[in-house]
């Protein structure tokens, strides 16, 4: 226990000295500016105090975040605007029905893959160069086209959520559904066995580790996707939002705030899946 | 149980004037040239010669896995293809394969569901050829539980687990040590006994061939032939010590020179 959590608390002590360091650094110009127009002189004491509490700072120092973060989590009611745990959960909706949509596509077009030459040869150059158009660039697109269909709200923002995480999990997935080798191929053939009994005996069993590993990307990648969506066309909910309306007016410290909170979700949401991953894998006799 | 194995030895495996030419970037490869020889019912046929003579290239013929480009291939007087559709032999690799995410008794029972073998009559199989095999009791334990033979064994009880009557086995026991060697060439033995099976079995060394087969296929390389089938005079009934007999070891003799023949070219 201790062999892991002590590296760790050395990375994150070196992380918030270099924070404070550089909050000093940069919050300092606008202390000086205040005193100078107040005709005071600053000592070095002086300067390092006007850099932690500024209402809208260059970089806001970890405790104000710490601060922010709490006043939207735990200050709130959970139905206000203001909190943070609902916007979270806006956005949280727009990822898990984006990433099952993702998921369910990625997984799709892999089995086509697999099993038809026309779309092994046609399928994935597409899908890549899906990939290569910015997301920033489609975004908006997509909300515009949809919206003058009548469609808005979550549906536009898990559009652009799967559009980022099916790709990881199609790439992951044709892998792992062509992770088996000759050997285990041919004993099924002196089965006689059909495909479909291939892929149920022997493909799909053998890709989920693949597939495991691809949906943890796959499910950063839909967070991703659904902040993105939140940004275009002045969205009001959603921890996209939030950033948005926080650098319309300045508001550094909500931000950062919405930043972190994105992180955190990101990082349970991995976590759910290497959990999920854990216990299949063990159910399977597969983890060791 | 035993079925009387001597008389009417009705062709199994066929082979006449065989040829299998791989198209390798290479220019061609003769895996297989002019190989004419016939298996009967409950021959325990075994094929030696040195590495990339063709042995595992003719088993998959059998099988189906690889096709001639030359001559007649029957089994059960049917083209191979048609024989694998009527799942007429159990093949058993070199390397065990069983698939991780199942249990013992999931890995043998693999072939009965595919085959569509009721539930009842799953388990009632499972549970007899892995005594067959000596694993009763191992059912419920994942293959990395198991030592390298015993994974073996269960692999062999996987290929016999449905009726085939031919059982292809490809230098089934190569990575195993010499002792668990010696004790699964006697259980095989017994298992062919109880069984009347027809076997096809590749491997490399002299004593295993000339101890389980009744025929010895002796083949070399470059194009991959037959140069030498010699017919065993043992008794079926064999225990471990028949190898310290000048029979046998005339018969090993024999092999040994057709081996040295084989490569009497370079
Ligand atoms: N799929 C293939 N494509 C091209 N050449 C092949 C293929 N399979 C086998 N060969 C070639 O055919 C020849 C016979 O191979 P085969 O595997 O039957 O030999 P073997 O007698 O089983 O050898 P070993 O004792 O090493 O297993 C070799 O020269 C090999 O390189
Ligand atoms: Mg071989």
């Amino acid at each position: 226990m201790m062999r892991s959590v002590l590296p760790i608390l050395t990375v994150l002590a070196a992380i918030l000295v270099v924070w404070y360091g550089a909050a000093v650094w940069l919050n300092s110009a606008w202390a000086y500016d205040q005193a100078a127009r107040e005709g005071r002189e600053l000592t070095l004491v002086d300067v390092v105090n006007g850099t932690m509490a500024q209402e809208r700072p260059v970089l806001p120092v970890p405790h104000q975040v710490a601060k922010g973060l709490w006043d939207g989590v735990a200050g709130q009611k959970i139905t206000s605007k203001r909190s943070l745990v609902w916007h979270g959960w806006v956005t949280l909706s727009a990822t898990l029905l984006g990433f099952a949509i993702g998921t369910g596509l990625g997984i799709a077009l892999a089995v086509g893959i697999v099993h038809n030459k026309a779309m092994d040869l046609s399928v994935m150059p597409w899908a890549i160069a899906s990939q290569t158009i910015p997301i920033l660039a489609i975004a908006p697109m997509v909300i515009v086209v949809l919206a003058s269909l009548g469609v808005t709200g979550l549906l536009p923002k898990a559009v652009i959520s799967a559009y980022l995480s099916f790709f990881p999990v199609l790439v992951g997935m044709v892998k792992g559904l062509r992770a088996p080798d000759g050997m285990q191929l041919d004993l099924l053939k002196t089965y006689n066995a059909s495909s479909a009994a291939t892929f149920w005996k022997l493909r799909l069993p053998a890709s989920m580790p693949y597939l495991f590993a691809s949906l943890k990307v796959g499910i950063a990648a839909s967070l991703v996707g659904a902040i993105v969506g939140e940004l275009p066309a002045g969205a009001t909910a959603g921890l996209g939002a939030r950033l948005l309306s926080g650098s319309y007016y300045g508001q550094t410290v909500q931000i950062w705030a919405a930043l972190f909170a994105a992180a955190t979700l990101a990082a349970v949401l991995v976590m759910v899946v290497g959990l999920i991953e854990r216990v299949t894998l063990k159910r399977m006799g597969m983890a060791r | 149980m035993m079925k009387d194995l001597s008389s009417m030895a009705a062709p199994v495996i066929e082979a006449q004037g065989v040829g299998l030419t791989f198209e390798t970037n290479d220019g061609p490869v003769h895996a297989l040239k002019d190989v004419n020889l016939t298996i009967g019912r409950g021959d325990f046929v075994s094929f030696i010669g040195p590495s990339g003579c063709g042995k595992t290239t003719f088993l998959r013929a059998i099988a189906a896995l690889e096709h001639p480009t030359e001559g007649r291939l029957t089994v059960n007087g049917m083209t191979p293809d048609k024989a694998r559709q009527a799942r007429a032999y159990g093949y058993v690799f070199q390397a065990a394969g069983l698939y991780p995410w199942r249990t013992i008794a999931g890995n043998v029972k693999l072939p009965l569901e595919i085959m569509g073998f009721s539930r009842a009559e799953q388990e009632e199989r499972v549970q007899k050829v892995l005594s067959l095999v000596d694993l009763e009791g191992f059912g419920k334990k994942f293959p990395w539980q198991l030592s390298g033979g015993m994974q073996q064994r269960a692999s062999i009880a996987r290929a016999l687990a449905f009726d085939a009557d031919i059982l292809l086995m490809d230098e089934p026991f190569g990575a195993l040590d010499e002792i668990v060697r010696d004790r699964l060439n006697e259980e095989l033995l017994k298992l062919w006994a109880r069984t009347g099976k027809t076997i096809g079995f590749v491997t490399h060394s002299i004593p295993e061939a000339v101890y389980l087969s009744t025929r010895i296929v002796v083949m070399s390389p470059r194009p991959g032939r037959i140069t030498d089938v010699i017919e065993s005079t043992l008794p079926r009934e064999r225990p471990l010590d028949i190898r310290d007999t000048p029979e046998f070891i005339a018969i090993a003799h024999r092999v040994r020179e057709g081996l040295r023949a084989g490569h009497s070219y370079d």
